[in-house]
């Protein structure tokens, strides 16, 4: 009933986003009593909001869905009912609001029902402390994004956008709330080194939660901080695309060789969400850079790539959840080294898991190659930047951009291989079943999304043309009307892609030497065991386990970047006991930035506890004194 | 009347393809196999090869899914796609703007993508050591392909083959250290992609050397057929693109008359013989290398043309 209401809803919105980005009507407006007194609310639907309105309502739409059919199999339904509508409000409330209180409300509320939602199964230890780490995390990005709109309010409080925006064009503090922004939203998005708490987060709470997460949540913190950056705080300087550059790449690349070294596949999809971040946080930053420098067109080009990459990430990743979570829910394993063989047990997840993989690596005819394609076009346009600083920068990030999609595919290898192909390594795993048919039309919505976005690009391009020409004044050419649909980001001359086309080619010619080897030469089969070179070992415990699968990457990339240490424990000729290999991975963030902080808030917290023993004449005071001391501050500065 | 003259180029070019990929494979097999002071098999033995092959039955293993099924075909038509929209002997075919350089590298990505699925399919342990030693050398080889990309299209202002070609042609270019730089990068990548002598060798029969080949050990009949005529188109590809875009004289523009076509025709025909030629020579000359210097190799390919492209950001005129 919830979910079927939730994706009633999710639909409603989603007609009136598209509605309002197709049409291209004036931004409405509406202010309501309600909130703080002398403020009210406001809420506002321009092009931006309208576009990640969309977003939204298309995940949480499709996540509805698969609720409907996958909540019947939840044992503890309490703990998800009540906070799952109020998560989906809360994530619409934060795109709709037109004040800073409004949104800063929508955005604890979104946070703490998300939280609730990490904690719904509560009794795994492991989950308690995701929900832990999530919950500090997300008061800090909240803390972050206060004093970013504290400084963008000004001492007079003018909360409202409107007044930010017109307060902003003249303001100097506007470096000071650019990093804040990045921050507070950053982390929300999962942007290294803040991302710690998503890996954790993300796969502890239930499947279609976890895709809402990944899918929509991290789009919502993108948006954050384009409204604050693109929209509300005034002109940019040079280095504000170089550090949202620098940014994204390391991200980028941090991410999916984590996601790599994963056996978890929730986890491993978890990680993969912070790569595709850093993805959408590079095209971003080019065009902050752009914009710095009055390149208005190659602005657009970077900034629709980056919102386009957006909306692909959160079709896909949906996609990939729901599917691990059908996985999870028909055989109770999120470890990769428990499944295998999926692909006999469940064909239709299996197929509908595949697109996910194959978008998501971004191969061509499917969505994640055009937003990939047009970032590189981004950075080829970045030698007319002046600035020395960016004109290295952007091909070092265009490297780490091109490496990180290298890595994701050879990661999404690794998970479709070990999951769905292969032979069972578990009895749970054997006798699988396929999932009901409300997940099946959820992924099959989700497919379609991204195989449509993959080979009409154009009509993607050209929606987020009003969002462009508000944000950074100009817009790519228009894309629809040109012949056979193809994209044409600049100029034909110098680059253009045809997904549709490609597709074409690619299913003809695969159809034709099919069909013509099929009726001139042989279509005859047999089944036979497998060859394996004349010794086929029935146990699937011989099969490459996901550990042994990222060995090679994690001998090349990860002796640098998670000092990963090998112990190989042989056991002598003759002794019974089996071979063991440890592997040891750190995570940098963890050791260099995170226990420091948390040494220094225990000792701390150790230091100040004697003064939870006081009696109550000490208490009175300690407060008589703290008083005074404050009001002496306050006389002094004032 | 024009229309049908620029798709009748376009089908020739796609058939060309296909029917010199073989021969180029022949040929180099015959060249290693002179030089090495034996006799070798005939120039025409991967065309027998591929039609005893597709006349075969296929043979299954009894847990083999559709996907292992379907898989060839979809590699097969992916390279040849790619292969397709090369240029061979004519630049400006109709359908060359469907994609350009980055989409082709990414065609090719998804032919490797999905041969490495193959090798998982069956569950067999060669089966997984080849898709992951071939994962692990695709990771480092991609970004240095498309870093070769981003130098030639930054010269060139064009990620476009056709228009990269005709740039390479004009007299603009001149000698620049970023082209040596991209040129030493892209043959060590199309090695590396190829599975040749250093990184892999196609013609090894011990199973743990194998990286390529071990992908693809439970495929037989017209499956195997398709794969290895994948494997062919692909050496082709990265012949023609080499030739297209480091001697591209010869290349006729699109409407050119029937004689000039002949023409072109023959000269990629000679830088085909070329290609081969060189390519046996280099491989007979150097010894394989063990599968975790192929990281160093490969880095040193994308380390020379990350510095191709950051010389040019530096100044155009390098």
């Amino acid at each position: 009933m919830v979910y079927a209401a939730c994706l009633a809803l999710s639909g409603m919105g989603l007609v009136a986003a598209l509605s309002h980005l197709i049409g291209a009507v004036a931004p409405a407006e509406i202010v309501s009593p309600l909130g703080l007194p002398w403020i009210g609310a406001h809420f506002r639907l321009d092009a931006l909001s309208a576009f990640f309105l969309a977003l939204v309502s298309l995940s949480s739409g499709a996540a509805s869905l698969y609720a409907v059919g996958h909540g019947r199999e939840e044992r503890e339904p309490e703990r998800v009912l009540p906070f799952y509508p109020v998560f989906l409000a809360g994530m619409n409330l934060v795109v709709l609001a037109g004040d800073a209180f409004t949104f800063l409300l929508s955005w604890e509320v979104m946070s703490l029902a998300s939280c609730a939602l990490v904690m719904a199964r509560h009794r795994e230890e492991e989950n308690v402390y995701a929900g832990y780490v999530y919950l500090v995390m997300a008061s800090f990005s909240a803390l972050t994004l206060l004093l970013a709109f504290g400084f963008m309010a000004g001492a007079d409080g003018s909360y409202a956008f409107d007044s930010i925006r017109a307060r902003m064009a003249t303001a100097s503090s506007t470096g000071v709330v650019l990093v804040l922004a990045l921050i507070g939203a950053g982390s929300k998005a999962g942007l290294a080194p803040l991302h710690v708490w998503l890996p954790l987060a993300h796969p502890a709470a239930p499947s279609h939660v976890s895709a809402l997460m990944s899918g929509a949540m991290t789009k919502v913190a993108v948006y954050a901080f384009v409204r604050i950056v693109f929209d509300l705080i005034g002109p940019p300087a040079w280095w504000w695309g170089a550090i949202v550059l620098a940014a994204g790449g390391m991200t980028a690349t941090l991410g999916v060789l984590h996601a790599l070294m994963q056996h978890d596949l929730k986890r491993l999809l978890a990680y993969s969400t912070v790569e595709n971040i850093g993805i959408i946080f590079i095209a971003l930053g080019l065009a902050l850079a752009f914009r710095a420098y009055g390149l208005g067109s190659a602005a657009a080009l970077a900034l629709t790539a980056g919102l386009l990459h957006a909306f692909n990430h959160s079709a896909f990743k949906s996609l990939l959840f729901l599917g691990a979570g059908a996985v999870l829910s028909k055989t109770g394993a999120r470890d990769m080294e428990r499944l295998g063989g999926l692909i006999h047990r469940m064909p239709q997840t299996a197929f509908l898991f595949l697109v996910g993989c194959a978008a998501i690596s971004a191969l061509p005819p499917l969505n994640g190659f055009v937003s990939e394609w047009l970032t590189l076009q981004a950075i080829l346009l970045s030698p007319q930047l002046p600035s020395w600083g960016l004109k290295l920068l952007a091909p070092a990030v265009g490297a780490l951009l091109a490496l990180s999609a290298a890595l994701a595919a050879a990661c999404f290898i690794k998970a479709y291989g070990v999951t769905f192909l292969g032979r069972p390594r578990t009895a749970a795993a054997e006798v699988a079943h396929e999932t009901d048919r409300f997940s099946l039309v959820a992924m099959s919505l989700l497919a379609a999304t991204c195989f449509i976005a993959g080979i009409v690009p154009s009509l993607f391009i050209d929606a987020l043309a009003p969002v462009a020409r508000s944000l950074v004044g100009d817009r790519m050419p228009a894309q629809f009307g040109l012949a056979w649909l193809t994209i044409v980001p600049i100029a034909e001359s110098r680059s253009s892609y045809n997904g549709m086309l490609v597709f074409l080619f690619v299913a003809a010619s695969g159809i034709l030497a099919a069909s013509v080897i099929h009726r001139f030469a042989s279509h005859a089969v047999r089944r036979a065991p497998a060859w394996d070179c004349g010794f086929p070992d029935l146990n699937p415990a011989t099969q490459y386990t996901a550990a042994s699968f990222s060995q090679p990457i994690r001998r090349v990339y990860g002796s640098y970047v998670f000092r990963a240490r090998e112990r190989v424990d042989m056991p002598l000729p003759g002794e019974l006991r089996p071979a063991r290999i440890e592997v040891e991975l750190h995570d940098l963030a963890w050791d260099w930035l995170y226990a420091p902080i948390a040494r220094a808030v225990g000792a701390i917290a150790d230091w100040l506890n004697p003064l939870q023993f006081r009696t109550i004449r000490q208490y009175l005071s300690l407060v008589f004194f703290a008083l005074v001391v404050l009001l002496t501050g306050l006389a002094l500065w004032s | 009347m024009v229309v049908m003259r620029d798709l009748a180029v376009q089908g020739a070019q796609m058939l060309i393809v296909l029917a010199l990929a073989p021969l180029l494979t022949g040929f180099v097999r015959k060249l290693k196999a002179r030089m090495l002071g034996r006799e070798g098999p005939p120039i025409v033995q991967p065309y027998r090869e591929l039609v005893r092959l597709m006349r075969k039955e296929a043979v299954l293993a009894d847990n083999a899914s559709w996907l292992f099924r379907v898989i060839p075909y979809m590699v097969f038509a992916g390279t040849w796609v790619a292969s397709a929209l090369v240029p061979t002997f004519a630049t400006g075919l109709i359908f060359s703007w469907s994609a350009d350089l980055i989409a082709v590298t990414a065609l090719l990505g998804s032919g490797r993508f999905f041969v490495a699925l193959a090798g998982m399919d069956v569950g067999t342990s060669f089966g997984g050591i080849g898709s992951s030693r071939e994962a692990m050398i695709a990771t480092l080889a991609e970004p240095a392909m498309i870093m070769i990309v981003f130098t030639l299209a930054l010269l060139a202002g064009s990620t476009q083959l056709s228009a990269l070609a005709g740039f390479m042609l004009s007299p603009a270019v001149g000698l620049r250290v970023s082209l040596a730089l991209a040129l030493i990068a892209l043959i060590m990548v199309a090695i590396a992609e190829n599975g040749r002598i250093p990184v892999d060798n196609p013609a090894t029969h011990l199973e743990l050397t194998m990286v390529h080949e071990a992908m693809i050990l439970e495929y037989s009949g017209r499956h195997l057929a398709m794969i290895e005529f994948a494997a062919s188109l692909k050496l082709l590809l990265y012949v023609s693109l080499i030739a297209c875009v480091f001697v591209p004289w010869g290349l006729v523009s699109p409407r050119a008359a029937v004689s000039e076509y002949a023409l072109a025709a023959l000269a990629y025909l000679g830088k085909l013989a070329a290609g081969g030629f060189l390519l046996a020579l280099f491989e007979t000359s150097i010894a394989k290398m063990r599968v975790f210097r192929v990281p160093d190799f490969l880095g040193a390919a994308l380390m020379l043309s990350l510095l191709g492209a950051l010389l040019l950001f530096v100044s155009r005129s390098l």
